[in-house]
């Protein structure tokens, strides 16, 4: 099998190599990159778990080729908080999505949860100003098996009011 | 899970992309948006030789308003366009109207109308949106040996296109390359609405319709098309020709949508009876017809 050079920019940082081109986003991001954040649940585009941002725009990875990143940009769940990888954050230094979910306890066994991040954080960034309709509207296109969605919508929802209040997504609120 | 091993194209231009089908020796696909084509070649339903990957070729991406007040919209124009470009609702408010019901805004964000088109599936929002619309479809290929000239084109009427379940007029070195929608007539009024379990989920059924009233208020024009009403995506003439020379009053359109009920060919399955998808396709009917000559009025 031939393998194609690709060049993208993940998570901010530039990736160059070959890959396969039968190759999945979703196997690539975390076989190839180590991002393990995107999570595989179906393959088939149905439960969005592997939910990722091309060029700020979420798409599913089980539904794309890594060889289709060629010059494009890619964000994970782990380039949502402006942290350094590989080294340990506080709940302080989360984006508010995930600081907003984490305390409305958005989630429980975590599975779904990056996919619902990536999908809501472009949803908010396009206008904050949203309604629990059009909430529930946006996270249709994820699975939780656990949470029973409440409060998941309810984590979106406390996130759209302070970043409509003008919370700046780098500026923690100090050390815990 | 995973796709079969495929030769990769990633074509630039629309003559590599031609290029790259021409030879029908060998199995090619084209990958448009991949949101249909992928999970057939993850559960291996499908397994091409050649992928040809038209994500690259910028000349399909263009939304074109052309003279007489219609659109061209290029292939590769995704769902989410529709949703938010200015343009397209302007010149066609039904396609920004039913672009929200096509799945979710993360298949939205990669599928696109010239993949959703050619899919050819009966489920889908899009073929019968456009079919309402009286949607043409230009279909592109490399001339073969002894015809003149580098590309060849047809232009199809998209009720011609729609062949059987995920069957079309296309040939397997053609290229679905823009979708001409003809201007919105004065006068005239369309709406959709469709029934599904969860949003984003394939509709039970939806409705998608047309209708222009003359300077009297009589329907002197109609169109009304379904999705999942029949084995392919259809324009149910004979239920939108019950409404022409009435006046769109609740009566006309109760027979109009009992019309459509009775013509339409839904199937059974583990989602629905047949009984209850007619019953859906009775109320939807009267639902947008209503709306849609609403419309026509103001």
């Amino acid at each position: 099998m031939i393998s194609v050079p690709i060049s993208a920019r993940i998570n901010g940082i530039e990736w160059s190599g070959e890959v396969e081109p039968r190759l999945l986003l979703s196997d690539f991001l975390r076989s190839e990159v180590g991002l393990t954040g995107t999570h595989v649940g179906c393959e088939h585009g149905v439960c969005g778990a592997c939910t990722v941002q091309l060029d700020g725009e979420p798409v599913r990875a089980c539904l794309m080729f890594a060889v289709q990143i060629d010059r494009h940009e890619v964000t994970t769940v782990e380039g949502l908080a402006a942290t350094v990888p590989g080294e340990a954050i506080s709940v302080e230094q989360l984006h508010p999505v995930q600081r907003a979910l984490h305390e409305a306890h958005g989630l429980q066994c975590g599975f779904c949860t990056p996919g619902i991040l990536m999908t809501a954080e472009a949803f908010l960034r396009e206008s904050p100003a949203r309604s629990r309709d059009e909430i529930r509207e946006a996270v249709s296109g994820h699975l939780c098996r656990c949470t029973g969605y409440h409060n998941i919508v309810e984590g979106v929802a406390r996130a759209a009011e302070r970043l409509a209040a003008g919370e700046s997504v780098t500026e923690g609120k100090g050390e815990p | 899970m995973k796709p079969p091993p495929f030769d990769y194209v990633a074509a630039a231009t629309l003559d590599e992309a031609l290029e790259a089908l021409a030879d029908t020796s060998l199995e090619a696909r084209p990958l448009a948006g991949g949101q249909s084509l992928v999970p057939m070649l993850n559960f291996r339903l499908a397994a091409p030789e050649r992928l040809v990957d038209l994500n690259g070729i910028e000349e399909l991406s263009r939304v074109e308003e052309t003279e007489d007040g219609g659109l061209r919209l290029g292939a590769m124009i995704r769902h989410s366009a529709l949703e938010r470009d200015p343009r397209i609702a302007h010149r066609s408010p039904l396609l920004a109207e039913a672009a929200p019901f096509i799945a979710h805004p993360q298949i939205r964000s990669r599928g696109t109308v010239g993949g959703s088109v050619a899919h050819a599936d009966p489920a889908a929002e899009l073929p019968a949106v456009l079919l309402t619309l009286g949607a043409r479809v230009r279909l592109t290929r490399r001339s073969r040996d002894g015809e003149s000239g580098s590309r060849v084109e047809r232009t199809l009427d998209l009720g011609d296109f729609f062949l059987g379940p995920f069957f079309s007029a296309l040939e397997p070195d053609e290229l679905l390359t823009a979708i001409e929608v003809p201007p919105s007539a004065s006068g005239e009024g369309t709406a959709f609405d469709e029934v599904a379990r969860r949003r984003g989920d394939y509709a039970l059924a939806g409705v998608a319709a047309r209708v222009r009233l003359d300077s009297r208020g009589v329907c002197d024009a109609a169109a009304i098309s379904l999705v999942n009403g029949g084995s392919t995506p259809c324009l149910m003439r004979e239920a939108a020709q019950a409404l022409v020379g009435e006046e769109p009053t609740p009566e006309a359109i109760e027979a109009a949508a009992a019309a459509c009920a009775e013509t339409s060919e839904p199937a059974a399955d583990m989602h629905a009876t047949e009984a209850y998808r007619r019953h859906l396709i009775r109320v939807l009917t009267s639902r947008v017809l209503s709306h849609a000559a609403d419309r026509a009025r103001t």
